[in-house]
């Protein structure tokens, strides 16, 4: 079996070296996992976290010819209580890197911090108590619950893996106590999924995500497949939790609009890679990447008056293939701005010289050499 | 007028009883023009047009009423042969999902080119010819090398380029388009749309513009048609829509989207969820989720009341909807 071509992952330096080790017993990192964190502080930083998926030939003696490269070595942090929205077309990996943090998938190189525990190499006890804080809500409502199992069965399998949360004799009463913060009627419990329409699945999912009392939620396009009126209830829903519970979110969407709302931070990926990241007004009023205000101009907005005055960027060309990306950086195929340097360097994920000094909203990290600020929300 | 749909009527036959997808809808399409048909899923936007098309699945589905004309025939009193003709040759459809539209097992310059040699009766080699400029023309790059392709080596930007190419490929005079663009990204979506656009102009056609995006029915459309559970609940042109929605429906549509330019409050949401077609509530069907529901809501069936020239609400009370803001 060929190795894998060791290919140099660039660093981004600007993101602060996490210093914790992980600890030495099972039953410190257990009990590190579980410690709390203080609202603002970082919950989870990620750290140059890559996943290459081979890419094999022959049947007998399997070959690797290449990787799909869905995640190339991208950093950030989640704060306590916070959301970060995570934007990007389909095939920029964004949905990889959520699998990632649910350790579903073995990232091949890079850290992945849960309260300064590297959960990429936690195994055992350990491993099992950051799963329980770390849960997710699926895109497809009708796809992530068993049509076989009860609603009650859906969330209460849960405590079946973690006993600690909920003793036996209370689990009937606890998954009602869920059902009615989601906004179910409790009496639901023995029905089955398809007796619930697409906004209430949503809520069961939401239900089950909730259950283990988690801190982080991993929410994967959790409303693209609702209707517009019950997008609404859904997201104000889970606005509500967050304060109620403290959660985190990783909101992960291709939806600008509603990203926009629910979000304090947001990246913009693409092609495995991060190309931006800021608060919401930096990255949706001041955007310096020419692939985010890209994407933002071509965002229709319900309002006709702005057909005419708003500048739209269209893009040449689909998105290249991520097992075979540009060299350099990987938007500069598509970039009107792109020059020689493009090609060669690839541009660092950090504050761009220019607007370090001054304490401007353009002041924000942005993966482009030629990195300014173009305002392509706002009509003219 | 190109197209006219007068008081349609399409139930379904199911186990359960008898599902009303339409109930009494009347839209219009001149020449040109581009009518945006929004409603969300089980509005019967989507069954509206397959019935325009002739492409309903007949049983389940039956049309039980109303007139389709179209330059001036009706549709529905035309036979199999006579509609097929006008299907393809005269109007168009694009669908949504183009990888299960188009057929796997033959190239797109293939299914290109079956048009012509089917409704034209061109030879094998024309018709590859023309499948080329078509390719060409839908601005899909090293369309000569390409044509020979299958679908599934095709983005999916590519793909509706294709299947937009088969529905230009007659030059007919309606096109309808059902969520051409809600499996792309969006960037790809604009330019799709772009293209979309374009070619209407030149080719002067009718456009009926299926979708649940407000915002692509801002960006493209003349005028909208909303509908809700098989009735249509407002027509307008589309800046006054946008202005002053005249029924509750559109106006709770409106402002539980957020938006882009700006950090919003909570959203506002509808209430409640939409109807089960088996039964639909007697009266308004909105008014189990309607703010502004009163007892005669209940009880009357709202017709389409005339707001001024051009517009038209299905609202008792759609004065009140139009002044409150």
């Amino acid at each position: 079996m060929a190795e894998l071509k060791k290919e140099p992952v660039d660093a981004t330096p600007n993101v602060a070296e996490v210093g914790t080790v992980n600890a030495a017993t099972e039953a410190e990192a257990v009990a590190a996992v579980d410690a709390p964190v203080a609202q603002g502080e970082p919950i989870l930083q990620v750290r140059n976290l890559v996943k290459h998926f081979p890419l094999t030939q022959g049947i007998l003696f399997k070959k690797q010819v290449g990787a799909v490269k869905a995640v190339d070595g991208i950093s950030f942090d989640l704060y306590a209580g916070e959301t970060l929205g995570i934007v990007g077309e389909s095939g920029c990996g964004k949905s990889t890197v959520a699998k990632l943090l649910m350790t579903l998938e073995r990232a091949t190189a890079g850290e992945v911090f849960y309260k300064g525990q590297d959960i990429t190499k936690l195994s055992g006890r350990a491993l099992k108590a950051v799963r329980r804080n770390i849960q997710m809500v699926f895109q497809d409502p009708y796809t992530s619950l068993n049509p076989r199992m009860t609603v009650g069965d859906i969330i209460g399998e849960t405590f079946e893996i973690h006993p600690e949360v909920a003793p036996k004799g209370e689990r009937r009463r606890k998954v009602q106590d869920l059902l009615d913060v989601v906004g179910l009627n409790p009496e639901y419990i023995n029905r089955y999924p398809h007796q619930f329409s697409g906004g209430q699945r949503q809520r069961i999912g939401i239900a089950r995500g909730l259950a283990l009392n988690p801190e982080i939620i991993i929410c994967d396009e959790p409303v693209s497949a609702l209707d517009v009126s019950v997008q609404a209830q859904v997201i104000n829903l889970m606005e509500k939790l967050q304060d109620e519970f403290n959660l985190s979110y990783l909101f992960i969407a291709h939806d600008l609009s509603i990203v926009r709302h629910i979000s304090d931070r947001v990246g913009v990926m693409y092609l495995g890679k991060m190309a931006e990241i800021g608060t919401d007004t930096q990255i949706y009023d001041h955007p310096t990447h020419p692939y985010t205000q890209a994407l933002l101009s071509a965002v229709p907005v319900p309002d006709p008056d702005a057909r005419e005055g708003r500048e739209r960027i269209i893009l040449s060309g689909d998105v290249p293939s991520p097992a075979n990306p540009p060299s350099g950086c990987r938007f500069r195929t598509r970039c009107w701005k792109a020059q020689d340097k493009c090609a060669t360097e690839v541009p660092l994920l950090a504050v761009p010289e220019r607007f370090r000094a001054s304490d401007t909203p353009a002041a924000h990290e942005s993966a482009c050499h030629f990195a300014e600020e173009k305002d392509v929300v706002h009509a003219a | 007028m190109l197209l006219e749909v007068r008081d349609l009527h399409v139930e379904f036959h199911t186990r359960d009883g008898v599902a009303k997808a339409v109930n009494g809808v009347n839209y219009s399409v001149a020449e040109g023009e581009t009518l945006a048909v929004l409603g969300e899923s089980g509005s019967g936007k989507s069954v509206t047009a397959q019935a325009i098309m002739g492409i309903l699945d007949t049983p389940p589905g039956r049309i039980s009423g109303g007139e389709i004309l179209f330059k001036d025939r009706d549709l529905l009193k035309l036979g199999a042969d006579e509609r097929r003709t006008v299907r393809g040759r005269e109007m168009a459809m694009i669908f949504q999902d183009a990888l299960s539209s188009l057929n796997p097992v033959l190239s797109v310059g293939d299914q290109l080119g079956e048009m012509f040699v089917v409704h034209r009766g061109m030879s094998r080699k024309d018709a590859r010819a023309k499948a080329v400029e078509l390719m060409d023309r839908v601005r899909i790059p090293a369309a000569r090398e390409r044509v020979g392709d299958f679908p599934h080596q095709f983005s999916g930007g590519m793909r509706q380029r294709i299947m937009i190419a088969m529905a230009m490929a007659l030059e007919p005079s309606l096109i309808i388009a059902d969520e051409p663009t809600t499996a792309l990204d969006v960037t790809v979506q604009a330019q799709v749309m772009d293209l979309l656009a374009e070619l209407q102009r030149e080719l002067d056609m009718g456009l009926i513009l299926i979708t649940h995006d407000l915002g692509v029915v801002a960006d493209v459309a003349d005028k909208i048609a909303v509908m809700y559970a098989g009735r249509i609940v407002e027509t307008s042109p589309v800046h006054a829509i946008y202005e002053a929605p005249a029924h509750p429906y559109t106006k709770g549509l409106l402002r539980s989207i957020p938006r882009l330019d700006q950090k919003g409050q909570e959203l506002y949401a509808i209430k409640g969820l939409p109807p089960n077609l088996l039964h639909i509530p007697p009266g308004c069907a909105f008014h189990p989720r309607c703010p502004q529901a009163r007892e005669v809501c209940r009880t009357d069936v709202p017709p389409l009341y005339t707001v001024d020239a051009e517009r038209r609400s299905a609202c008792h009370f759609w004065k009140e909807t139009l002044d409150e803001r």
